[in-house]
């Protein structure tokens, strides 16, 4: 990591420099009988970017899926402790889900466009919220799509299916379809992991001009993005969470040996 | 020759045979196939021509007459059928993909579903003449409709729940994650990914149901005369064959070859359609 260049000055606690936007305390998860994630405690920063990195299975993804609680999709899957959103506890089943996933988007590994236009795949969430006109909502979705970088690409064919855009364009695409809803967190699942590396460049130059509005959030499993990207990193092994500080400070002069151990490629 | 050598000419062998053998087990099939269907042609083109779609079904002995009645039967029928069935197997199909897929509960009506698509369809005749036109005491449009039905239902559900379960699970999760309740998610955003696969499944029952005959005997039984009433016995284009085919009239026995090319002509027909819907899907999904 010798060519590591990052503008973020050296803290020596996280906690000190930005409010947490997100504060997980205790926080563990089940599917089923497994307990994927063990009894942890993370503070995400405000309008900073966060990376969750961490081998295969460690469960930085599960812990990902916490914050927006699509895992309440699978009777099986449970959550316990507390993350806190703006003095709210997320994970409390009376919070409400529409709510949650208004403020707390997200962006999956494979770009994922609703099979309809281009134009629609925006308007679609949108429409969901707020009763716009056709102006308004015009103006909306430009906006949307200029956010997530894609604008000049498409807008001349805003009416065509948003499946014959190429597999970048899609998850920019998807990006602007959770940016247009003003969310206040965004969460990435390995948004490039599908992507080739040009794609990859975009898709990460996005993120950090995101940053500016949006608290991020991101699992990747290229630590180099993790370096590229990340304000702050936060390391997992096993279901625990093992390191969490500045980017540099993890990548330069880790505490753990396990961080190091995983950072320098001796394991994972 | 070698070891190695004897190898290769093994594999060679053992290769063309397997090519010759598969080979000729398609052209057997084809053959039959061919003769089927030249047969059907040969014979149904001769009474083929517009007094089939303007003139009723002959009485005994007439050398005249075509199969309208017959047609406008198996039409409203048909339709009626696929309007009842349907819509119930969509939602039904629905329900097993989404709310109770990896659950006994579904795996079960999946495993009764799949009892209900082998069932013989004279069963499912039998049992529309049992609690319907026995009861009501007369066979009617309205009966057949209803057994074509049941024979419609577990085709649809079988062909939603599978195309359904096909949209990737990231879909749902990335619809779900804008906020958007489940309903809208199953009824914007699942239907029109899995849009072109269920109304092949539609097109396909209703391809099987035009051809139908068994069903049909006991419920709707059959009629000379036109008629738009489904509430009054109906005639219909399989019924018809199955008469007239047996019967000792050479006109009749015409008759039944045009219907037959007629039934097979519109299962080609759909059959088509229902690719070149499914080749859309492919080409944008």
């Amino acid at each position: 990591m010798a060519n590591l260049h990052l503008s973020v000055p050296h803290t020596s606690t996280i906690q000190s420099q930005t409010p947490a936007k997100l504060s997980a305390r205790d926080l563990a998860f089940y599917y089923g009988d497994f307990k994927a994630i063990k009894e942890l405690s993370l503070d995400v920063p405000e309008n900073k970017v966060t990376a969750l990195i961490g081998p295969s299975g460690c469960g930085k993804s599960t812990l990902l899926r916490v914050f927006n609680r699509i895992y309440s999709l699978y009777p099986k899957q449970r959550a316990t402790g507390t993350v806190m959103l703006d003095g709210e506890n997320i994970i409390d089943p009376n919070y409400p889900l529409n709510k949650l996933r208004s403020k707390v988007g997200m962006v999956f590994q494979k770009p994922v466009p609703f099979p309809m236009s281009i134009y629609d795949n925006i308007a679609y969430g949108i429409s969901h919220y707020e009763k716009l006109s056709k102006a308004e909502m015009d103006a909306r979705v430009e906006s949307a799509l200029r956010e997530g970088a894609l604008w000049e690409e498409v807008k001349d064919k805003l009416k065509q299916s948003a499946l014959g855009l190429s597999g970048g364009q899609q998850q920019r695409l998807c990006i602007a379809r959770a940016v247009a809803l003003k969310p206040e967190v965004i969460l990435f699942d390995e948004p490039t992991s599908a992507l080739d590396p040009i794609a990859t460049g975009k898709i990460e130059q996005l993120i950090s001009e995101l940053k500016q509005q949006f608290t991020i959030l991101i699992v990747t499993h290229n630590m180099q993005q993790a370096a590229r990207v990340s304000d702050f990193t936060a390391f997992m092994y096993l279901g625990e969470l093992i390191e969490h500080g500045v980017t540099e400070t993890i990548f330069t002069k880790p505490t753990k040996k396990q961080t190091e151990d995983y950072i320098t490629g001796r394991f994972g | 020759m070698s070891n190695v050598e004897f190898i290769y000419l093994k594999r060679r062998i053992a290769n063309a045979a397997t090519m010759v053998l598969s080979g000729l087990a398609t052209i057997f099939g084809l053959f039959f196939l061919t003769w089927i269907l030249w047969t059907t042609l040969s014979k149904g083109i001769d009474a083929i021509g517009p007094h089939l779609f303007t003139q009723m079904t002959p009485p005994p002995g007439e050398v005249s007459g075509g199969m309208l009645n017959a047609l406008v039967g198996s039409f409203m029928m048909c339709l009626l059928a696929v309007l009842m069935a349907a819509p119930i197997g969509i939602a039904a199909g629905t329900y097993l993909a989404e709310y109770v897929n990896h659950h006994w509960l579904g795996d079960t009506i999946r495993f009764v579903n799949d009892i209900l698509l082998s069932a013989p369809s004279i069963v499912l005749g039998l049992f529309v003449f049992t609690i319907l036109v026995q009861p009501t005491g007369g066979f009617s449009g309205y009966a057949g409709a209803i057994a074509l039905g049941f024979i419609v239902l577990p085709v649809v559900v079988r062909t939603t729940d599978e195309m359904i379960r096909l949209v990737p699970t990231q879909m749902r999760e990335a619809a779900l994650s804008l906020g958007i309740p489940q309903w809208k998610v199953n009824t914007q955003i699942l239907y029109r990914a899995a849009l072109p696969g269920i109304l092949t499944g539609i097109l396909l029952a209703l391809a099987r149901i035009s051809g139908e005959t068994a069903p049909l005997l006991f419920t709707a039984l059959n009629n000379q005369y036109w008629n738009t009433d489904m509430a009054k016995p109906m005639a219909s284009v399989p019924v018809v064959i199955f008469q007239f085919a047996m019967s000792p009239f050479e006109y009749w026995n015409k008759l039944a070859w045009a219907g037959a090319l007629i039934v097979t002509l519109f299962v080609l027909f759909i059959s088509i359609f229902a690719r070149v819907v499914l080749a859309r899907k492919n080409k944008y999904g």
